[in-house]
Parts: structure tokens; sequence; C-alpha cells
């Protein structure tokens, strides 16, 4: 269904995509404190990267597979406290990097643009990444649409989930999996270096504006949306990398939202 | 006509690491009792209601509600925690914290039923006019008092409450044990509030590594006597209970 588009309406479709998954997933990594499982899954992946191109299978396939293979990793080493920022996270994630940066070194006449992976390209999403994105998107809005009452309750308080008969370990689980998705969904368009940063700068601002889960996904879709095009377009008058672009703006909304709310 | 228990703790331990918090704990609670726990802090009180939870597993012994684990049993048990461990931004309304309450693992989404229960629980608790308020923008007193309406709202058989005065002030104090004291159900109630023996309980439990069961709440004082302060009713059964 993408194979009309042209380069830049398929960075428009990305940049639209890459959105509804920040809303969702940026605001349930933050309600939960996830965050730094995030960046531990999103590092750590690097690993499924070194051994596609070593093995010389599909780097989607390789970079999918070894993402949730950290997930489920993850999940059980998290699942007892989550926000316990636990050193075996950390070492997942640097153990993760070094397989990838092994990997690639042992891969012989390979040849590559390694940036593109850390640190993206969206104005070079192939098309076959949009239709993972698709996919990925369907799957987070249906995840958040029927779970919704389940989710918010678990983050906030996961005792009184558990008690009331929620199976808060499966969602736990479910969760990081989707985490995983996205992280991978993201790389092509972010890169693995600032995927933490914009899926966290959306819903941190839109979390102090709004009084629901539901309005805060909402607001932060919608400032993503506002990031990225102006990202986009400043990018496109200075003639500079458009991910970073993207950043430095959110980064600037952040400052000014964290200035505002200090006063 | 004898009277049905609804929790039973056999020869009960229980340890986090090496150190036993908790140490032969025999106890039945009866239907409908109204059982206050004191004891000081550390002593074990909030991992004792964990315990009758299911929220933790015992070491040694066991423990059933109506003769079930009490994992079995929890859906039909109103909590209120001693602290939540909630991030003070998360964006929550009060209506949203209460519903909770009336999560059910068979159904996705509250209905009519859910929405009605929670707005006459929020009256009751004089609560209405917030809400639609975020929780992070009201006061300790209020979200406490929040807490009991979830805990309230699934209309439970049991009614385990981790200090629900903490941060209250005399007058809501008063208000919440007016409420529990009607209430006709199981209630075990952890306090720092010695008042809690004035408000008709039947039985209190002091709580410090081993569990001492008063029969006689107050120990025949009245509060309006004037002629003992907290201390000296604390000391007493302290003194009375580490035998
Ligand atoms: N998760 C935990 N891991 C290890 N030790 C714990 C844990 N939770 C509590 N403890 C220890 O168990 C003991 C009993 O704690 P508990 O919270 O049950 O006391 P409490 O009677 O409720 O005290 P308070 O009146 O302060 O609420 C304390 O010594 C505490 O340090
Ligand atoms: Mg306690």
């Amino acid at each position: 269904m993408f194979e009309t588009l042209t380069l830049f309406e398929n960075s428009i479709v990305a940049v639209l995509l890459l959105c509804v998954a920040v809303s969702i997933i940026g605001s349930l990594m933050l309600i939960n404190r996830y965050g730094y499982i995030a960046a531990s899954i999103a590092h750590g992946s690097y690993g499924g990267i070194g051994l596609a191109l070593y093995f010389g299978f599909s780097i989607l396939l390789g970079t999918t597979l070894f993402a949730i293979f950290l997930a489920l990793l993850l999940a059980i080493i998290t699942y007892k406290n989550p926000q316990r920022k636990d050193t075996l996270i950390g070492v997942i994630w640097a153990v993760g990097m070094s397989i990838g940066i092994v990997f690639v070194d042992l891969t012989p006449g390979y040849n590559a643009n390694l940036m593109s992976f850390l640190f993206g390209d969206i104005l070079m999403v192939p098309k076959e990444d949009l239709v993972f994105m698709g996919v990925v998107d369907t799957l987070l809005i249906i995840f958040v649409v029927f779970f919704y009452n389940r989710l918010l309750a678990i983050a906030y308080d996961r005792d009184f989930a558990y008690l009331r008969g929620i199976n808060v370990k499966f969602f736990h689980f479910l969760t990081l999996f989707l985490i995983a998705l996205t992280v991978v969904m993201s790389i092509r368009s972010v890169g693995l270096i600032l995927i933490i940063a914009l899926f966290s700068i959306p819903p941190f601002i839109a979390e102090r504006f709004t009084n629901s889960l539901k309005s805060m996904i909402l607001l932060s879709g919608i400032l993503c949306l506002i990031f990225c095009f102006t990202g986009l377009y400043l990018s496109y008058i200075l003639n500079i990398s458009a991910t970073a672009a993207i950043i430095l703006v959110s980064a600037v909304a952040f400052s000014i939202s964290f200035i505002k709310a200090k006063r | 006509m004898k009277k049905q228990i609804a929790i039973e703790v056999k020869n009960l331990f229980f340890k986090y690491d090496k150190e036993y918090i908790l140490e032969d704990i025999n106890l039945k609670i009866y239907e409908n009792e109204y059982i206050a726990i004191i004891g000081p802090n550390g002593g074990g009180k909030t991992t004792f209601l964990k315990l009758l939870l299911g929220l933790l597993t015992p070491t040694k012994g066991s423990i059933k509600v109506y003769d079930k684990p009490p994992s079995r049993y929890k859906t039909s048990i109103g909590y209120l925690p001693q602290r939540v461990n909630f991030n003070l931004d998360m964006p929550i309304s009060v209506k949203d914290i209460v519903l909770q309450g009336r999560l059910n693992s068979k159904k996705l989404f509250y209905e009519k039923e859910d929405y009605k229960k929670c707005d006459q629980i929020l009256e009751k608790l004089d609560l209405k006019d917030l809400k639609e308020r975020k929780i992070s923008q009201l006061s300790g007193g209020q979200r406490q008092k929040i807490l009991l309406a979830r805990a309230l709202v699934s209309e439970p058989k049991i009614l385990i409450l981790d200090e629900p005065t903490a941060s209250i002030d005399i007058k809501g104090q008063k208000e919440i044990y007016k409420i529990l004291k009607e209430l006709e159900l199981t209630k075990i109630v952890v306090s720092h509030d010695i008042k809690i023996l004035f408000e008709g309980i039947d039985r209190v439990a002091y709580i410090n590594r081993k569990l001492f069961m008063h029969e006689n709440p107050n120990f025949g004082l009245k509060p309006a006597e004037g002629h003992f302060c907290e201390m000296e009713l604390f000391d007493y059964l302290r003194k009375n209970s580490d035998v």
C-alpha cells in the first residue's frame, strides 16, 4: 500500500506511525517508570544487529528476536520490583551492545552504514519498515484500548491490582514485549541512541497538563507530531540531520515546560 | 450459635531475609468481628496484613480465609495500603482511583453499576466534589479517604485497613471511625491512633514480632476520664503483651 510514495511522503507516514507509538509506549513507560528498562532494551538490541550481520539474516528479524529476548530477560529480573535500578539491567544494556560491536567487527567486508542504526534517519525509512510500524501500532492501540483500566490500575498500585484478580505478571511481560517491538520499529527512523529521548519527552510534558492517562496519551501524540514536523522543517531549511533536529526541538520544549513548572 | 471463623492463622512464621519478623502467630478472627491492631514501628503489622492478603507467603505455618488460601479469597477483601508507591505527577483522577476497586478479571470495561457504586461511596465519604480532580492536587488526608473509598467500593466481605487515619485531622478521624463502626463486615484495622480502642472494636491485637490478643479492648478505661494518656496505655499493653 506504500508503493507509490516518494521518499518525502514516506517520512511523513513514518512520523505519523512513530508518534502513535511514542504516545502509547512513552506514556506507559513514564507512568510505570520503565525508562531504564526500555533504555536497556534499546541499547542492548544492538546485539541483534551484530548477530544478523554476522550470520547473514535480515537485520529487522535479528533485532526483533534479540530485543524480544532481552525484554523477556528483563521482565524476569524486574518483575518483583520494576522501579529498582538493578545493576543487572545495566549489565544487559552493556553486554547487548558489546555483542553487537564484536559481531559487527567480525563480519567480513562489512560496509553498511552503522551510523544509521545508531542515529537513525527519518528521511530514509524503507517501505517494509512502514508496514512493520503499522503492525506494531495496531497492536499497541488494541493493547491500550482493551486493557486501559488494567494498565492504569497496575501503574498506580500493583498490589491492589493483583488483589482485584488482575494478572500483574502477564501485563508486565506483555508491556516489556511491546516496548521491545516499539524499539525495533523505531530504530531505522530515530536510531538506538535517540529513541529514549523521543519516547520520554512528549509524555513527560503531557503528564503535567492532563488528569487522565487517556488525555496524556493524546497530548503526547500531538506534541510528538509538533516536535517531529518542526524538526523536519528545521532540518530542511538548515540542512542538518532530521532526527537530531527533532530531539533538539523536543529538548527545548522540555526545558520550557520544566522551567514553567518550577515557577 | 457458634460464630463462623473468617480467618484462621496457625503457627505462622515469616522472614524477609535472615531474621524472623513474625513468630509463631496463632489467631482466629470471626465473621463480623472488628479487630484493631497496634504495635511499635517495625513491629510487623503491615507485614502481617500482607500475609493475610496473600501478597506475601508465610515462611512457615498456614493462613486460611474461609478455609481457602488468601490468594483464592483476595477479591472479596477490601484493602487500604499504608502507602501507595505512587508517582506524584501521575495523571489519574479521584474517580479513576476509586473505580479500581471495581476491577475484576472477568470484564475489561467498567459498567453502569460500577460508576453508580463509585458515586455512592464518594457521596458517603463526602468526596464527591473531588471526583474529577487530579490526585496530585489533593492533600494527604484527602488521598487517604480516597483509598478508603477504593477499599469499600467493591463491597468486600472483609476489610483490611493499614492506618486509615494517618494524616487525617481529628474531625476526619471521627468520621472514619463512625463509618467503620456502622459497617457490618469483618474489619481489621492497623492504627497508631489509640482512640480507635474506644470506637466499638471487639478485640485488640498487639504485634511486635509476636502477636498478643487482648479480649478487653480498652481495659475498662474511658477516654473521657482523663486519667490515662496514650503512652501509659501503650506501655500497659506492651507490658501485658511481652510475656
Ligand atoms: N520488603 C521488605 N524487605 C525486607 N524487610 C522488610 C520489608 N518490609 C518490611 N521489612 C522489615 O520488616 C519489619 C516489619 O515491617 P512492617 O512494615 O511490617 O512494620 P509495621 O509494624 O507496619 O511498622 P509501621 O508502624 O512503621 O508501619 C521491619 O523491621 C522492616 O524493616
Ligand atoms: Mg506498617
